[in-house]
């Protein structure tokens, strides 16, 4: 009974997750069929690189999406961090107090957030377009047309050298890290359990005495604090801090989250599946940027995926609704025979 | 019989009372952005009396046309509690496609050249919109979704279709330019039209029963399909309301612009999601009207207009545009609560 009870819950997350293992696998194979180059260590370096920072900033909007919240401003903190480390550069300050102001600034701008929603009562999706443009605007303010490129090489290398002799490049193993804490955190902890509960009833979570806005005000901090360090990777990958780092990226960001089997209504969603739509994201980009598919059109199977991954769970319920009043239809027309 | 009609009276008498004091507050809330509006305009035009000078005035309206058109459509659809965040590709699409079928049109009138052009366009806007209306409403996917999905899918057939190419200005016809152009002492005709469409949408949504129903379904979407309101056909409605909202405004950005690329519209979605946010729409629908919307748009280019003017640093103009959107949600979450306070008070007054 309690192991049938434990399959009855893991059955649709698993399949879902199953699912995106089959579509990475099918995706590895064509791509090597498409090109000898695709499994390559250079590649598959270059494949780690291109994703870094935006995997590494799809873990705190999981658990946000969980909640039942957004964070659209996650691009933008990377971009504002971005610009006041290349600002504090240009300036002098040792690279040392520099991290520790950019860190800051990631957690006063997810407290910002956080304080707006929670302690104001404000909508997520509202606040984070106001301040995707906000912080968007300040990383414009404070490094206007200026680039910065005069970052220690020690740093920069962090960006651009793999771990050792593998192909991972150093993002992606601080994302892996990340992901087995923010893993064992959601599906281990009590705290990460209290995340679901918010989701998909948030009067019941408080009747079951979770401090619903004190969690939410936590997870926006999160979100802050991890985009800025991903504002750091992305500024030493490319050596240059300009005003528009990270132009954007909060939609693939959502989109990535999504694909990961995480519901937008919230209460629904795994780490796993997450890591594994940024696995499949990443391999599918890569494997049409090695045929002539152009890449700025990329969106397109960005969009189709999203679709597909919002449409396919739906799919069971369409098929059981159009069967449901098909069969009205039948019952209304069969007495009208039968009076005949 | 007499007995009873007090207390029959009483509880309407008082519906009307908290009608008229919701209808107040809403009054206010466009007041107050046409008072912002005003404060704005006296004080940059003493610090910098350019600021009221014909051409600058011309510049202003020209600016908010495209913007306010777009609000309309992305209004409807916010106050249906749904979001279209596909405007800006839409645009982009309909822009391009439009402006290329000049290229196609070669001995044809100019004056018929210029109506395909903008049905062309409309017609771009009006099949994106369907798409969107049918995956929301028949695919019961939430339109957040769907519109973030058909933003970069739209896009993405955008730069698929134009490959490394671009609508060049010398390929339009000069009376295609004249339509955002020519103006009436400094006022763009433009500016008239759009203003126009903009009343029409505004009598459609006060008055006509579709109207009214995406208010009901946006404040409570169960109790709007208790009552039998055909939901999703409402909803379908103004996505593709919308999305030829979107083609339409896509051509008269080709009339403006005239050179095209793949990037035109880009990111202008969170702009017009901006100014109706600015303009007192909730963002999870049942409130607000596209005039106030409009005046959203209205306000939101004359800050950036006046900043301009008044010598900020042009770098400014994104972080303001950012804080007046929170300080806009902001002030309507405390009418909100100041309201509904107001609304418990007087009911606990009524019944004791």
């Amino acid at each position: 009974m309690n192991r049938r009870e434990l399959h009855e819950r893991l059955r649709p997350t698993l399949r879902w997750e199953a699912g995106l293992v089959v579509a990475l696998v099918a995706i590895v194979l064509l791509g090597s069929l498409a090109s000898d180059k695709f499994l390559t260590k250079g590649n598959l370096f270059y494949l780690c690189l291109s994703i870094g920072e935006l995997a590494i900033m799809t873990l705190p909007l999981t658990l946000i999406i969980i909640t039942g919240e957004i964070d659209l401003s996650v691009a933008s903190i990377l971009g504002l961090c971005s610009a006041m480390l290349g600002y504090l550069v240009l300036h002098g300050w040792s690279l040392g107090w520099a991290f520790l102001v950019v860190m800051a600034l990631g957690v006063a701008a997810g407290l910002f957030n956080g304080v707006l929603v929670t302690r104001l009562g404000l909508p997520s999706l509202a606040v984070t377009i106001g301040t995707l443009t906000l912080y968007r605007g300040l990383a414009v303010v404070i490094l206007g047309p200026n680039i910065v490129s005069t970052f220690p090489q020690r740093y920069t290398n962090i960006g651009v050298n793999p771990v050792g002799n593998s192909f991972l490049s150093w993002s992606v193993v601080f994302f892996l890290v990340l992901a087995v804490i923010f893993g064992v955190v959601l599906q281990l902890t009590p705290f990460g359990r209290s995340l679901f509960v918010i989701g998909q009833n948030k009067d019941a979570a408080l009747y079951a005495g979770i401090r619903v806005k004190r969690v939410k005000l936590l997870l926006f901090v999160v979100s802050g604090f991890i985009c800025a360090f991903a504002g750091i990777l992305y500024t030493f990958r490319l050596s240059t801090a300009v005003q528009d780092n990270g132009l954007g990226l909060e939609l693939n960001v959502v989109a990535i989250v999504l694909l990961g089997g995480v519901s937008i209504f919230g209460g629904k969603g795994s780490i796993l599946g997450v890591v594994l739509a940024v696995a499949v994201y990443a391999a599918l980009q890569n494997a049409l940027f090695l045929t002539s598919f152009p890449q700025r059109a990329f969106g397109i199977v960005t969009g189709c995926l999203l679709l597909v991954s919002v449409l396919v769970p739906n799919a069971g319920s369409f098929v059981r609704r159009a069967r449901a009043a098909w069969r009205r239809r039948e019952a209304r027309n069969t007495p009208a025979v039968e009076a005949n | 019989m007499t007995a009873a009609s007090p207390a029959e009276r009483a509880p309407s008498a008082g519906r009307i009372r908290t009608d008229r004091l919701i209808d107040i507050a809403y009054r206010l809330r466009a007041f107050g952005i046409v008072a912002a509006l005003a404060i704005l305009i006296v004080v940059t035009s003493i610090v910098q009396p350019r600021f009221l000078s014909g051409q600058e005035v011309n510049i202003v309206l020209g600016n908010t046309s495209i913007l306010a058109l777009l609000t309309l459509g992305e209004a409807m659809v916010i106050i249906s509690r749904n979001v279209d965040l596909s405007v800006g590709s839409v645009l982009g699409l309909s822009a391009f496609v439009s402006g290329s079928t000049f290229g196609h049109l070669h001995g044809v009138p100019t004056g018929v050249a210029i109506l395909v052009a903008f049905l062309v366009g409309i017609g771009v806007g009006a099949a994106c919109g369907i798409v969107n209306g049918a995956l929301t409403t028949i695919g019961r996917v939430p339109s957040l979704v769907v519109t973030l999905a058909t933003l970069y899918i739209i896009r993405g057939i955008d730069i698929l279709i134009i490959g490394g190419g671009q609508v060049v200005a010398s390929s339009l016809p000069d009376s295609f330019f004249q339509i955002s152009l020519r103006n009436f002492h400094n006022v763009p005709y433009l500016t008239m039209a759009v203003a126009v469409v903009i009343g029409i949408g505004a009598y459609y949504m006060r008055s006509y029963r579709s109207g009214r129903d995406l208010y009901a379904i946006g404040s409570n979407p169960d109790a709007a399909r208790l009552v039998g309101i055909p939901s999703g056909r409402r909803v379908f409605t103004a996505f593709v309301l919308s999305g030829s909202i979107a083609g339409a405004a896509g051509v008269l950005w080709a009339s403006k612009y005239g050179t095209l690329d793949s990037t035109a519209g880009s990111g202008y979605e969170l702009q017009v999601i901006a100014a109706v946010v600015i303009g007192g729409v909730a963002i999870f629908g049942g409130s607000g009207s596209v005039i106030g919307a409009a005046l959203g748009a209205l306000l939101l280019s004359t800050i950036l207009a006046a900043l301009y003017v008044g010598g900020v640093s042009p770098f400014w103009t994104q972080a303001i545009a950012g804080a007046m959107i929170l300080v806009a949600i902001t002030i309507d979450r405390l009418i909100s609560l100041q309201l509904t306070a107001a609304l418990r008070r007087r009911r606990s007054r009524e019944s004791t």
